[in-house]
C-alpha cells in the first residue's frame, strides 16, 4: 500500500513530507528529481517511477507534485487515483492548493492525510465525512476558535462512514430548500487543415449542489438518455435502475458533488461549434511570413459563441510578429513563440479575425512545422450533444424544493491543425 | 491566522517555552503548545525531549488534542522505547471507550507504534477489537493487523489473529469485508504459499455481496481478490461477470481498470459462442476509451494496460482507433504510447485514416516523437499489405521534407519495406540515393548501404557511392562498417569486372587494419569464401532471404497471459512478470489464465458443460485433503532453479538463431554465411582456428524442417502396471497405465477380483492434484466382477479439477469404491498425457521465447544409451504432441528444437543434441516453471529408449 507522500514544488524543493508505515528517507525522491530533470517539461515527467526499492507514483497538480512511494505491488491508477484525492481535498479545504496553502495549515494538512490513509489503506476520502471528522479552516472559525477555545476536529462519529448511504450525513438540515444542477460539456476535437473533423469527442459531467433537508430520494430523468451509452455514476445513483429504465434515481449527498460524468464519442454526435479559416504560410527564401485567421460560429443552434480565447505555438524560427486584430487584443511571446489571442464574443454578422505578418529569423530556411491553433470558448445555456433533462422528482421529503438546472458548453482540448 | 504561525519562534529556549506551555493548567494553550510540537516535527526537529510531557497531555476528553498526541507518539516511540510504554495504559483505557471513534482511534495508533513492547499489549484490546459490535471499530482493527503481522508475523499466528480476520470476511457490513480482504491480500503477499484467501463459491459470492456496497477503494481490494479466482465453469464464471460489469461505470478509474482486469480473465472460460461473450466484448469498450479521458497520469497507465488487452483480444477496440489519435499538448510518454497502440489497431479498414495522422506527426516538433511517428509508418506499411504502396508514398514525401532525422528514420524503415516486399517498391532507390550526404546516424547509414549493395545492379554509381563511404572506413561504427564489407562484396559479386579493386580494399581495411574480431572474421570468410569458390560465394551471398516476420514487438504469449491477470499493476506498466522486479513478493506467484471449457478448441473432454456434475467438483473428495495449500502449479515458488540446471548453452549457434531474428539488420548479415562449413577447405593461413564456432548460419535449414513431418502413428503408452495390490484393497486389484487418444487423456484399468465374492458399485475419484486431472464421467463396470474376472476399463479424464501441487507433481491420488470399501492409492502419470495438440509453436514466436526465458529456467539432461535417428525420434515425440520445430545438423551433430504446450497453458521448449554414432543425446529444456523440465526429461526418455 501506500507507503509515503512527498510534496515537491516547483523549484524541486521537498516541502511536506508524512509516513504511513516506516520512515522513507527523502533521498528516495532523488530519482524523481533526475527524471524531472530528464524531461523537457514540467508535465513531461512519468508517471511512474522505479527506484531499487521503491516506486515512486506522482502526478502534477497546480505547479506542485504529488509522489507517493510504494514498495510493493500496488495498482498504480489506485495510487494516482488517491493522489488526485488528496488533490481535490487540499483545494476543498483550502480554497487553493497551493505551497502557500498547505504551508498555512501545514496541521490540518497533516490530521487529513492521517484520516485518509491508515497503514496505506484508505480511510475516509468522501469530503463530507471528513469535514464531520475535521473542520475546515476559515477565517471566522479560527477566530472563534482561538476566543472560545473550541477545536477544529469533531467530537461526533462520523455516522455518515456506518449507515448504508455513507456519502450523506445525517441531520441535515436546511431552511431554504434547493437543488441545482449543471450540465457542463467540454468538446474535444481535431480538425485538419481543409477544415474536416478527424476526431471530436464531448467530455461531459452534471455537477450537482443539492441543499435539501432530511433524506431525499431524487429522480432525474432525461428527454434523451440514449445518448449517455458510457457514463460514470456517483457511487450514490442506482446502478440497475439505470439499466432498466434509463432514469437517474439517488439519495444525494449533502452539498456539492459530481453526480455523474460521460462521454459521447460517436462522432455524427459531436457538433462542431466555431469553424475557422487560416492561411499560415511561409516563403521559401524570404524573411517574411503571412498570417491570417477568422473564426466563426457553426452549429450553435443560435447561441453566441463567448470568451473566445486563441492560442498558437508559432514555429522556433519565428522573431516576431505584426497582427492586426478586429476585435480584442494579441499577444506574442518571443521567447516561448506562444501567440495568444483574446477575441471575446463571435459576432456572426461580423467575423473576427487576425491579419499580418511574421518576421522570420534572416538567412533561416522556411520551418518545418505548422503551429496548430487552440482555442478556448464558452456557449451558455446549450449542452452540444442536445442532451436534455426532462424532470427532477424528490421522494421521501414532504417539503417543496427549489430546482434549477443550467446547461453551458466549452472547449477541451480544441485543436485545429494548419 | 493560519498554522504557519507556530513556525515563528525561534527564540534560544524553545523547548523549555513548550514545557512550560504543554504543563499549563489552561487547555487552550496546552493544545496550542502541541500543535507547535507537531509543526516543529513536521519540519524534521528534534522535539523528542518533550516526550513525557506530550504523554501527560493524552489524558484528556479532547478529540483533537488526543490525535494531536497521538501523531507525535508515532513519530518518537520508536525513538524512545522505554518512555512509549507510558502511553500503553491510555491507549488500553482508550479501547473501552464508550464512544467508538476513540475506540477505533486508539487501536488504530497503537499498531503503527513500531515498538515490541508496545505490540505486546496490543492484542488484548485488538481482539476485542476485531469482535467489537461497532463496524467502524472492526474495519479499523482488521487493517490493525496487517499492521502487527508487519511488525511481529509470529505473533499474528500464535495470537489467531489470521483466523479472526478470515471470519471477518463473512461480516455483515461490507466496509469490515473490504477492509478484511484488503488486509489478508497484504499478509498474503509475504505468504505466497498460505491459503489465507481461500476462495469459494460462499466467499466469493460474500465478496460480491459486499462489492456493491463499500467504498471505492474496498472495491479495487474486492475486484483484485477476484481475479484470483478460478471459476469452476463457464456458468460461474459467466455469473460472476455479470455481477461484476455494473463496476465498468464507476467514476474512479482504479475500480474500472481492475474490473476490466477480472472481466478479461474470466471471459477466457466463457465459450466464445455464448451470446453473452459478444456483449461483454461490446460492454469492454466504452469504459476503456473513458479512461483516456481522464488526467495524463491516468492515461499512461491506461493506455500500457489497453496495449495489452489490445494484443490479447484486439476485437475489443477495433472500431474506436480515433481516440488514440495524439494530440500535440499531451505529454510525450502519453504520446509514444497511443502512437503504439494505434499501430496494433491498424488494419485495412482504417489504414487511411491512420496514414494521414501518422504523416501529420512526423511534422511535429517533438523529435523522438517524429522518429517513432516515421518509423511507425513504416511498420503499418509490413503489417497492412494493402497500404503499402500508400505508406512509401507517404514516405517518400517526407523524405522531400529534407528534416534530417525524418529522412533517416525513413530510410531505415524503407529498408525492412524492400525486405518485406521485394522486388515492388525498387524504383525509389533514386531518390533515397540523393540523401546519401545528409545521413549521419549508424543506424540510416547501414540501412542505405544495405540498399545500396543489395541493388547494386540497379545503381549505376553503385561503385562509387559505396566507395565513398570506405573513405572514412575507421570512423564508422561496426554496424556500418560491417554493413559496407558485405555491401560490396555483393557488388562484386553483382558487377565483378569494375569492382575488384574496391573489394580487395574493403577485406584489407577489415581484416588487417581493424581491432574488432567480428569485423575481421567476417572479412576473412568472405575472402576465403570468395578465393576459393566464386559461385558458391554467389550462392551464398546473393541467397534469397527469408521474409521479415510482421509485427517484431508483439509480447510472447506466456508472458501475455501472465500480464493480462495482472491488469491494472505495476507489472502491466511495465510489462514485465512480477517476478522480474517487485521486490518484497518473497515469492512468485505465476498467474495465469483459466483454461476455456465447452467450446471446441480446447482439449477438454466433451463431458465438461453436462449438467448433474458427476465430475469431482459437485461431490466433496474422497480423500481428506493432506495439505491446505492452494497453490495450482503457477502458486509454486520458483525459487532456485532444478538442481541439474546448468547455464545457457554456449554453442554460438543458437544465440546465433535467435540474434538473427531479433533485428532486422543482422539477418542481412547472417543470410550469406549460411552453409559456409565446405568453404572451409582452403583457407587462408591467417584465419584464426576459432571461426568454424560462431558462425550465425543456418538459419535456412533451421526453418525448413517444421513441416516436413511425417504422420505420426500412435503415442507411446506405458504398459500397466499395479497400482493397488489385491492385499491391500481386499482382493481387488489395479493396474493400469495412461494415454492420450485425440485429445482426450485415458486412464487404461484393469480391474481384477481376486476375492471369494462378487464386487459391484464400482465409483472413482481423484485427490486435488496439479494439473487439475479429473474424471470425465463415472467409471463404467456396468457388470458384477465375478472372482477371479478381470475387466479393462478406459476412464477418459479432463483437466478442470481443483488444482494443488504434489510431490512428485505427477502424483495422483486415487480413491476406489466398491460395494466392499473405499480403497486409496497413488500412482503417477506421465507429463506426456497433459502435451496439447496445438503445442507446435510458431518459429519466431519460439525464437523469442527460447532468447526471453532466462538461464535459471533451463536444465540440462543427459539420456544414454539410446539408438534411434534424429527422424526416428522426431517422429515418434510428435506422437506424443512434442513438436520439432526446426532442425539443424551441425558439426556432424543433429540439433532437433522442439515445442510442447501443457493442458494448462505451459510451454517446453526443447533442443535435443544427437551425435551421429554416439547412444548419448543432450537435451535441454527451457521452460516458465522449471518445476515440470525433470519430467519432461523422464518422458523423453522413456520415449527415446522404447
Amino acid at each position: 500500500m501506500i507507503h509515503s507522500l512527498f510534496l515537491v514544488n516547483s523549484s524541486g524543493d521537498i516541502f511536506l513530507e508524512k509516513h504511513w508505515k516506516s520512515v522513507v528517507s527523502r533521498s528516495v525522491c532523488d530519482y524523481f528529481f533526475e527524471a524531472q530533470e530528464r524531461a523537457s517539461e514540467p508535465e513531461n515527467v512519468p508517471p511512474v517511477i522505479p527506484t531499487p526499492h521503491h516506486y515512486l507514483i506522482s502526478v502534477l497538480r497546480h505547479r506542485i507534485y504529488f509522489v507517493a512511494v510504494i514498495q510493493s505491488e500496488v495498482p498504480p491508477l489506485f495510487v494516482i487515483e488517491f493522489l488526485h484525492r488528496v488533490v481535490d481535498t487540499f483545494q476543498d479545504y483550502f480554497g487553493v492548493c497551493t505551497e502557500a496553502a498547505i504551508k498555512d495549515n501545514v496541521v490540518v494538512v497533516y490530521e487529513l492525510l492521517e484520516e485518509m490513509l491508515d497503514n496505506g489503506f484508505p480511510l475516509a476520502t468522501e469530503s463530507n465525512i471528513l469535514k464531520e471528522l475535521i473542520k475546515p479552516p476559515t477565517i471566522l472559525r479560527t477566530v472563534v476558535n482561538t476566543i472560545t477555545g473550541s477545536t477544529n476536529v469533531g467530537e461526533q462519529l462520523p455516522t455518515g462512514q456506518l449507515s448504508v448511504v455513507p456519502w450523506r450525513r445525517t441531520g441535515v438540515k436546511y431552511t431554504n430548500n434547493e437543488a441545482y444542477f449543471d450540465v457542463v460539456e467540454e468538446i474535444d476535437a481535431i480538425i485538419d487543415k481543409s477544415g474536416s473533423t478527424i476526431t471530436a469527442e464531448i467530455q461531459g459531467v452534471i455537477d450537482a449542489c443539492v441543499k435539501l433537508t432530511g433524506m431525499p430520494d431524487l429522480t432525474l430523468s432525461f428527454m434523451n438518455p440514449r445518448l449517455l451509452d458510457d457514463v460514470s455514476f456517483h457511487p450514490c445513483v442506482r446502478f440497475k435502475r439505470w439499466e432498466a429504465e434509463r432514469i437517474l434515481s439517488f439519495i444525494p449527498p449533502d452539498g456539492n458533488f459530481r453526480l455523474l460524468s460521460y462521454h459521447v464519442s460517436s462522432q455524427n454526435l459531436v457538433a462542431i461549434p466555431v469553424y475557422v479559416k487560416h492561411n499560415i504560410t511561409f516563403r521559401e527564401g524570404s524573411s517574411q511570413g503571412r498570417f491570417e485567421l477568422t473564426l466563426g460560429p457553426k452549429q450553435t443552434m443560435g447561441k453566441a459563441v463567448e470568451s473566445v480565447l486563441v492560442n498558437s505555438q508559432l514555429p522556433r524560427g519565428v522573431l516576431n510578429v505584426n497582427l492586426n486584430p478586429s476585435q480584442g487584443t494579441y499577444t506574442f511571446d518571443p521567447v516561448t513563440k506562444l501567440l495568444s489571442w483574446d477575441l471575446g464574443k463571435i459576432n456572426p454578422q461580423k467575423l473576427p479575425s487576425l491579419k499580418g505578418s511574421m518576421s522570420l529569423q534572416a538567412g533561416a530556411c522556411k520551418p518545418d512545422e505548422n503551429p496548430t491553433i487552440n482555442i478556448q470558448f464558452k456557449i451558455q445555456q446549450m449542452a452540444i450533444s442536445g442532451l436534455k433533462v426532462n424532470r427532477l422528482d424528490m421522494y421521501g421529503e414532504k417539503y417543496k424544493p427549489f430546482k434549477g438546472i443550467k446547461y453551458m458548453t466549452k472547449a477541451g482540448k480544441f485543436q485545429v491543425r494548419t | 491566522m493560519t498554522d504557519s504561525k507556530y513556525f515563528t519562534t525561534t527564540k534560544k529556549g524553545e523547548i523549555f517555552e513548550l514545557k512550560a506551555e504543554l504543563n499549563s493548567d489552561k487547555k487552550e494553550k496546552k493544545k496550542e503548545a502541541v500543535k507547535k510540537v507537531i509543526a516543529s516535527m513536521t519540519v524534521g526537529k528534534d522535539v523528542s525531549a518533550l516526550f513525557p510531557d506530550v504523554v501527560n497531555c493524552m489524558q484528556t476528553d479532547n478529540l483533537e488534542l488526543k490525535k494531536l498526541v497521538y501523531l507525535y507518539l508515532m513519530n518518537y516511540a520508536k525513538s524512545q522505547p522505554d518512555m512509549a510504554i507510558m502511553a500503553v495504559n491510555t491507549f488500553v483505557k482508550d479501547c473501552e471507550d464508550p464512544n467508538p471513534l476513540i475506540r477505533a482511534l486508539a487501536v488504530r495508533t497503537m499498531g503503527c507504534i513500531r515498538v515490541d513492547k508496545i505490540t505486546e499489549y496490543l492484542c488484548e484490546p485488538l481482539r476485542k477489537c476485531l469482535k467489537d459490535e461497532d463496524p467502524y471499530v472492526r474495519k479499523t482493527a482488521a487493517v490493525c493487523v496487517a499492521k502487527l503481522h508487519d511488525i511481529n508475523a509470529q505473533l499474528v499466528e500464535d495470537q489467531g489473529f489470521l483466523d479472526t480476520l478470515k471470519d471477518l470476511i463473512s461480516d455483515s457490513n461490507p466496509m469490515v469485508v473490504a477492509n478484511a480482504v484488503a488486509a489478508l491480500s497484504e499478509i498474503a503477499e509475504s505468504h505466497p504459499n498460505s491459503n489465507l484467501l481461500d476462495l469459494n463459491p460462499q466467499t466469493i459470492n460474500k465478496l460480491l455481496t459486499a462489492l456493491n456496497e463499500c467504498t471505492e477503494w474496498g472495491q479495487i481490494f474486492i475486484l483484485d481478490c477476484l481475479a484470483n479466482y478460478m471459476p469452476r465453469d463457464d456458468r460461474e464464471s459467466q455469473s460472476i461477470c455479470e455481477r461484476v460489469t455494473p463496476r465498468l461505470s464507476h467514476a474512479n478509474s482504479a475500480v474500472v481498470l481492475s474490473a476490466v482486469k477480472v472481466l478479461m480473465k474470466f471471459m477466457e472460460m466463457l465459450p466464445k459462442d455464448l451470446d453473452y461473450y459478444g456483449t461483454l466484448l461490446k460492454k469492454l469498450a466504452p469504459p476503456l476509451v473513458t479512461l483516456l479521458s481522464a488526467e495524463p497520469e491516468l492515461q499512461y497507465v491506461a493506455l500500457r494496460n489497453i496495449n495489452l488487452i489490445v494484443q490479447k483480444r484486439p476485437e475489443i477496440l477495433k472500431h474506436e482507433m480515433k481516440v488514440f489519435f495524439v494530440k500535440y499538448n499531451d505529454p510525450i510518454y502519453v504520446k509514444l504510447e497511443k502512437l503504439d497502440i494505434m499501430i496494433r489497431l491498424a488494419s485495412q479498414a482504417n489504414i487511411a485514416q491512420v496514414l494521414a495522422e501518422l504523416k501529420e506527426y512526423a511534422t511535429e516538433v517533438d523529435v523522438d516523437f517524429v522518429r517513432k511517428a516515421v518509423r511507425a509508418i513504416g511498420r503499418c506499411a509490413i503489417k497492412v499489405e494493402q497500404s503499402a504502396e500508400r505508406c512509401v508514398s507517404t514516405l517518400l514525401d517526407l523524405i522531400q521534407t529534407k528534416v534530417n532525422y525524418v529522412v533517416q528514420e525513413a530510410i531505415v524503415v524503407i529498408k525492412d519495406i524492400f525486405r518485406k516486399y521485394p522486388n515492388k517498391y525498387e524504383s525509389v532507390i533514386a531518390t533515397l540515393c540523393e540523401n546519401l550526404d545528409s545521413l549521419d546516424e549508424p543506424e540510416a547509414r547501414a540501412a542505405m548501404i544495405w540498399i545500396v549493395g543489395e541493388y547494386a545492379e540497379r545503381i549505376d554509381n553503385a561503385d562509387e557511392l559505396l566507395e565513398s563511404f570506405l573513405e572514412g572506413f575507421h570512423d564508422e561504427s561496426t554496424q556500418v562498417q560491417l554493413q559496407l564489407l558485405t555491401a560490396i562484396v555483393k557488388l562484386f559479386l553483382k558487377k565483378p569486372t569494375e569492382t575488384q579493386e574496391l573489394v580487395q580494399q574493403v577485406l584489407s581495411l577489415a581484416t588487417q587494419d581493424s581491432d574488432n574480431p567480428d569485423l575481421r572474421d567476417r572479412g576473412y570468410i568472405y575472402w576465403r569464401l570468395l578465393s576459393t569458390d566464386p559461385v558458391a560465394a554467389k550462392e551464398v551471398v546473393l541467397a534469397e532471404k527469408p521474409l521479415i516476420s510482421e509485427e517484431t514487438d508483439l509480447i510472447e504469449p506466456t508472458l501475455l497471459e501472465e500480464l493480462i491477470c495482472h491488469i491494472g499493476t505495476l507489472a502491466s506498466v511495465y510489462h514485465k512478470p512480477p517476478s522480474a522486479f517487485v521486490e518484497g513478493s518473497r515469492g512468485v506467484q505465476h498467474k495465469r489464465l483459466p483454461p476455456r471449457s465447452g467450446s471446441g478448441e480446447s482439449t477438454e473432454s466433451p463431458e465438461v458443460g453436462q449438467p448433474g456434475g458427476t465430475g469431482p467438483e459437485a461431490t466433496p473428495a474422497v480423500i481428506p485433503s493432506q495439505s491446505d495449500l492452494l497453490g495450482d502449479l503457477l502458486n509454486l515458488d520458483l525459487g532456485p532453479p532444478a538442481s541439474g540446471s546448468v547455464p545457457a548453452p554456449t554453442s554460438g549457434m543458437q544465440m546465433g538463431a535467435v540474434d538473427l531474428l531479433g533485428s532486422g539488420l543482422d539477418t542481412l548479415v547472417g543470410g550469406p554465411t549460411v552453409n559456409m562449413g565446405a568453404g572451409f577447405a582452403g583457407a587462408p593461413a591467417v584465419m584464426p582456428a576459432s571461426l568454424n564456432a560462431p558462425v550465425g548460419g543456418g538459419l535456412g535449414d533451421l526453418f525448413d524442417l517444421g513441416s516436413s513431418m511425417g504422420m505420426t502413428t500412435g503415442a507411446y503408452v506405458a504398459p500397466k502396471s499395479v497400482w493397488l495390490p489385491a492385499m491391500k484393497a481386499k482382493g481387488l486389484e489395479i493396474s493400469g497405465t495412461f494415454s492420450r487418444r485425440a485429445g482426450v487423456i485415458q486412464m487404461e484399468l484393469s480391474l481384477t477380483n481376486k476375492a471369494m465374492s462378487i464386487m459391484t458399485d464400482f465409483a472413482i475419484q481423484f485427490n486435488r492434484n496439479s494439473f487439475g486431472l479429473a474424471p470425465a464421467g463415472p467409471l463404467q463396470v456396468l457388470t458384477p466382477l465375478s472372482p477371479n474376472q478381470t475387466i479393462e476399463v478406459s476412464l477418459p479424464l479432463n483437466n478442470v479439477g481443483p488444482v494443488m501441487k504434489m510431490e512428485p507433481l505427477n502424483n495422483l491420488q486415487v480413491a476406489v469404491k466398491n460395494n466392499i470399501d473405499v480403497f486409496y492409492f497413488s500412482c503417477q502419470y506421465p507429463i506426456s498425457i497433459l502435451f496439447v495438440e496445438d503445442g507446435k509453436m510458431e518459429r519466431q514466436v519460439f525464437l523469442a521465447t527460447w532468447k526471453d526465458i532466462t538461464g535459471e529456467n533451463e536444465a540440462q539432461f543427459q539420456i544414454k544409451d539410446c539408438h534411434i535417428n534424429s527422424d526416428a525420434a522426431s517422429n515418434k515425440l510428435q506422437s506424443s504432441n512434442m513438436f520439432t520445430i526446426a532442425k539443424r545438423i551441425v558439426d556432424g551433430q543433429d540439433m532437433l528444437y522442439q515445442s510442447m504446450k501443457l493442458s494448462n497453458g505451459i510451454w517446453v521448449l526443447a533442443e535435443l543434441r544427437l551425435q551421429a554414432g554416439s547412444p548419448n543425446y543432450t537435451l535441454s529444456l527451457k521452460c516458465r516453471a522449471p518445476e515440470v523440465s525433470q519430467y519432461v526429461f523422464q518422458y523423453y526418455e522413456t520415449v527415446l529408449k522404447n
